[in-house]
């Protein structure tokens, strides 16, 4: 089992954060591009989900997954959003996403008033404390570095 | 939940004391650099566009993240939802009083909190030239930097206040709009 990548957003759609650890094969376009349309798709996947939800929605879009790898979303009341590429063998880690979200980037940053809000994380604290959290997880494979 | 995340979300005590007093000084210090109470008033509230003196709607912004991590409160689906997580969630971890919630409007857009005793005002009387001063007023400007982060527009304001010789303090609240989400711009 293994991490990919993870990207923080915030609810206007700027990437707040990316960091990468076993990502082989890159996108072959500008990172820029990539956040872009990573949340033009995660948008455009959340208001799909809430419209043919047959129930009204709690939590809306959770993961999905494809033959190589599985992305894990989480979004707070205020838009944040926090999103994990893992491999399949991965299971449900809201736990884990909501802890970057709380603990890490609630902690570290949005209570930091030398960070400004709205724009990508320059703390170097912050991360820090997430390369070496998400490097504890239990799923996050030893070997490779 | 890790160990970490426990002890980056309990609730960290601290005197109220300390707490009343250093709000105290932060007005007093307002009232000394605005010549008028307006001005102070407005301060309070309002967006400032320093990162270095968070106030009223700054410090709601940022609040509202620290709520939400802290309280595990998911997206409310009406106001009087919110009303009721604002007056016994909300409140009670920040000032540690829960204030009623009455005087709902009949279209539900408005409601007040009434506040029996304001934690902010422990040692406070007005002097007779600050009389227009509206001393909490750093909440309003909280509550609505809170609400908007959350896709509510609101308005808040204090309608009555122990400090100008009301029985209570009221905060009268009045939902504007949904904001709804936009895709960043060129992205359609």
């Amino acid at each position: 089992m293994t991490v990919h990548n993870l990207y923080l957003f915030d609810r206007n759609g700027v990437c707040l954060h990316y960091s990468e650890w076993h990502r082989k094969k890159q996108a072959g376009i500008p990172k820029e591009e990539e956040y872009k349309l990573m949340y033009g798709m995660l948008f455009s996947i959340r208001s799909f989900v809430s419209k043919m939800s047959p129930l009204d929605m709690k939590d809306g879009f959770l993961a999905f997954q494809t033959s190589r790898y599985k992305l894990h979303y989480y979004e707070t009341p205020t838009g944040i959003k926090v999103v994990m590429n893992t491999d399949l063998g991965v299971g449900p880690i809201r736990d884990v996403l909501h802890h970057i979200y709380s603990a890490l980037y609630v902690e570290l940053v949005v209570k930091n008033p030398l960070c400004p809000l709205g724009q990508t994380v320059q703390s170097e604290l912050f991360r820090s404390r997430l390369d070496s959290y998400v490097r504890s997880l239990p799923f996050f494979s030893a070997r490779a570095g | 939940m890790s160990r970490q995340a426990n002890r980056g979300t309990e609730s960290k005590k601290m005197s109220s004391e300390l707490f009343t007093l250093t709000y105290g000084a932060l007005v007093t210090q307002l009232c000394k650099d605005y010549e008028n109470d307006e001005d102070v008033n407005k301060q309070l509230d309002k967006i400032l566009f320093s990162h270095f003196l968070p106030r009223g709607y700054n410090i709601g912004v940022r609040l509202i993240e620290d709520f939400l991590a802290r309280s595990n409160v998911g997206r409310c689906h009406d106001f009087r939802e919110t009303a009721d997580v604002i007056a016994k969630v909300a409140f009670k971890m920040y000032l540690g009083i829960t204030p009623s919630v009455t005087n709902w409007s009949p279209a539900g857009d408005e409601f007040s909190l009434i506040l029996e005793n304001n934690p902010l005002v422990d040692f406070v009387e007005l002097p007779d030239n600050h009389s227009s001063l509206i001393y909490s007023n750093l909440l309003c400007g909280v509550l609505r930097g809170a609400l908007e982060m959350v896709q509510m527009a609101v308005e808040a304001k204090f309608v009555q206040d122990t400090l100008k010789g009301d029985g209570v303090t009221e905060i009268r609240m009045r939902f504007i709009r949904r904001i709804e989400d936009n895709l960043p711009a060129g992205e359609e």
